[in-house]
């Protein structure tokens, strides 16, 4: 059997202090880890929940995004007739054309502004999207300058509030309502009117960006997009709507890279001080060493108890981390996004699983750390140690 | 003749420091019976700590033969030899060595560990070890909550609780005041009488050696032929109770 663990135990409580240092510098690792994991899973899940996978977003050939497809009405007539699409209660074809344009509002944060997308959407637009419910406020009207903010937008910009006025295009556009897309981020990040008034305002009557058509079911979507895709005529690339956000989620690729850069260098410095706080137990302990040897522990007995009192401390490091980002948990921010060029909001997603990678992580660092220290307890001779001071 | 506990021939022992050799004990020869009390004198540096050491498996001899218990040390490994130590020796250090984030019943459990016994029966034995020490009532103190006596008794509570063959003690009332030492070695001595514990006990103070069936003197490193002791040694320390 090995030496018991409540010998470590109490001896992290005794040095208190150390044993506290120690595990608030693994923790503030760990804690920069999730944050940067959370952002990176909530911007995945942002873009995961945007997509269904029955609808189709059609843009013009060659296209990656919306923002930079020309696409043309003519275009629209011509495929919303295509068999496989979902009809209405009017028994037309579920299909909305839509145009998407970048606009500048002033944030609290932010006063030279940000980037938002505005969405001109065909009456049909809005409930294509299935997830999107009304907040508060209503939908806007045909032939009006009225906007539908998403959750995401009415948060963090001041003058995206409902009943206020925002000015662009030709003129100034009433808040009428506030949207929730769920955890989608496309949703919430834009705001939304009506094609027509959209589109004339902003002198895009005939070239806008892309439409988006329900299919009646999986197989027929694949089929529908086949079909367009093979239309040599229509010259467009179809796609699913759930495909084209996955997609999006490079844009976090450049924030997760340096946010893990950034814990791999913390996590170096954080190896070192378990490193030398278990190095200092070591030596401060080395007489018990040789006492448990005396008493017929063995050198893997000793070295396993070392190593297990550096995990414990590093383990206690990954609980502060992990109690350091919980508050993040469904916090709202956002990130400029290389596809919409504007912003995206989503939640900060602390779950179980980043959770359990913190421990880890916060294990790993205090197996690296106390290794070392461990070994060398191990390997001293019982005389050595007995006389050590 | 009864058996023979301890037997060592040339046992010697020399530690390199830098380029400089240190000669601790040079060809040492010893035997030692169960049921004996033995007590190892000699000043500063005359090597009987080392002896003890060598006896005890914590250190491994540089010449000669030693065979303990039936075991000859110098062919066992490391791991066995920890295995060995737990079941056949109890040791008692002059500055007790107890773990101090570990109450005295936890300290005197701790060899214990490495045995068979249920949790309930390490319990128990470790109480019945602290009950003869007579520290019955301090099962749950920690050792900075326990006189200096107490603490050697919860010491030699350890070391006897896994009922070894051996016991050995190095200086064991070198710490203490001389009451608590007169405790000490009463409780050496009825371990040694009452129990048949064969004991070999360092000092180098003529009343404790008094406590000892035997008294082996130490010299510069030699182990001095029976009953004689070192010339300037003084006038008294001869075992009181010479076997």
């Amino acid at each position: 059997m090995a030496i018991p663990l409540s010998y470590n135990i109490r001896n992290l409580v005794v040095r208190r202090t150390t044993t506290l240092m120690t595990a608030l510098g693994v923790g503030l690792t760990v804690a920069v880890l999730l944050s940067v994991l959370a952002m990176v899973e909530g911007l995945k899940m942002a873009f995961e929940s945007s997509g269904d996978p029955l609808n189709i977003l059609i843009m013009r050939k060659g296209s990656t995004a919306e923002l930079n497809s020309n696409f043309a009405r003519a275009t629209f007539q011509q495929l919303k007739f295509k068999s496989g699409i979902a009809r209405n209660d009017k028994g037309e074809p579920q299909a909305s054309l839509e145009m998407v344009q970048i606009l500048n509002l002033p944030r609290l944060d932010s006063p030279e502004g940000m980037n938002v997308t505005i969405r001109g959407l065909s009456p049909d637009g809005p409930g294509l999207r299935r997830q999107v419910k009304l907040q508060s406020g209503r939908w806007f009207q045909t032939g009006r300058r009225e906007i539908v903010v998403g959750k995401g937008i009415a948060e963090r910009f001041p003058d995206a509030q409902l009943g206020k006025r925002i000015s662009f295009a030709r003129g100034e556009w009433e808040v009428v309502g506030v949207m929730d897309g769920g955890r989608a981020a496309g949703v919430n990040s834009e705001i939304w009117a009506d094609l027509n008034q959209a589109a004339a305002d902003y002198n895009r009557s005939e070239v806008l960006s892309s439409a988006l058509v329900r299919a009646v079911d999986p197989v027929a979507a694949q089929a529908l997009i086949n079909d367009l895709n093979g239309d040599q005529k229509l010259n467009v690339k179809a796609q699913s709507e759930k495909e084209y956000f996955d997609a999006q989620t490079v844009s976090a690729a450049p924030l997760q890279a340096l946010g893990l850069f950034v814990s791999v260098i913390m996590a170096v410095g954080s190896c070192f001080a378990a490193m030398n706080t278990m190095y200092a137990a070591v030596a401060r302990r080395a007489k018990e060493i040789g006492t448990l040897r005396v008493l017929g522990f063995s050198r893997l007995s000793i070295l396993t108890s070392f190593f297990f009192e550096s995990l414990v401390l590093s383990l206690l490091g990954g609980l502060f981390g992990c109690l350091l980002v919980l508050p993040l948990n469904n916090l709202s921010t956002g990130i400029g996004s290389f596809v919409t060029f504007s912003e995206i909001s989503f939640n900060f997603s602390v779950t179980p699983v980043i959770m359990g990678i913190g421990l880890t992580f916060a294990l790993v660092l205090g197996a690296v750390g106390g290794l070392f220290p461990a070994r060398n307890a191990a390997r001293k001779e019982i005389l050595t140690a007995l006389r050590e001071v | 003749m009864s058996e023979t506990v301890i037997q060592t021939r040339g046992l010697s022992r020399v530690y390199k420091r830098d380029q400089f050799e240190v000669t601790a004990l040079k060809g040492a020869s010893i035997e030692i019976h169960k049921g004996e009390f033995v007590a190892l004198m000699g000043p500063s540096g005359s090597g009987k700590s080392t002896l003890l050491y060598l006896i005890a498996a914590m250190d491994r001899a540089t010449e000669g033969s030693i065979e303990v218990l039936g075991a000859d040390l110098r062919a066992v490994s490391d791991r066995q030899v920890a295995a060995w130590r737990n079941a056949h020796i109890g040791f008692i250090f002059q500055s007790f060595n107890l773990i101090p984030v570990l109450t005295a019943i936890e300290n005197v459990e701790l060899p214990l560990l490495l045995t068979n016994l249920k949790p309930k029966e390490r319990r128990e034995h470790a109480e019945t070890a602290l009950k003869l020490v007579g520290l019955g009532d301090r099962l749950t103190h920690l050792p900075k909550q326990l006189s200096g006596g107490q603490e050697q008794r919860v010491a030699i509570a350890r070391a006897l609780v896994t009922d070894p063959d051996l016991i050995l003690a190095d200086e064991p009332t070198g710490n203490l005041d001389s009451n608590s030492a007169q405790d000490v070695l009463t409780l050496l001595t009825r371990l040694n009488k009452e129990y048949g514990k064969t004991v070999v006990m360092v000092t180098h103070d003529p009343h404790a050696a008094r406590f000892a069936t035997r008294v082996r003197y130490l010299e510069k490193g030699a182990l001095l032929p029976e009953g004689q002791m070192p010339e300037d040694w003084g006038s008294l320390p001869v075992a009181a109770k010479s076997a």
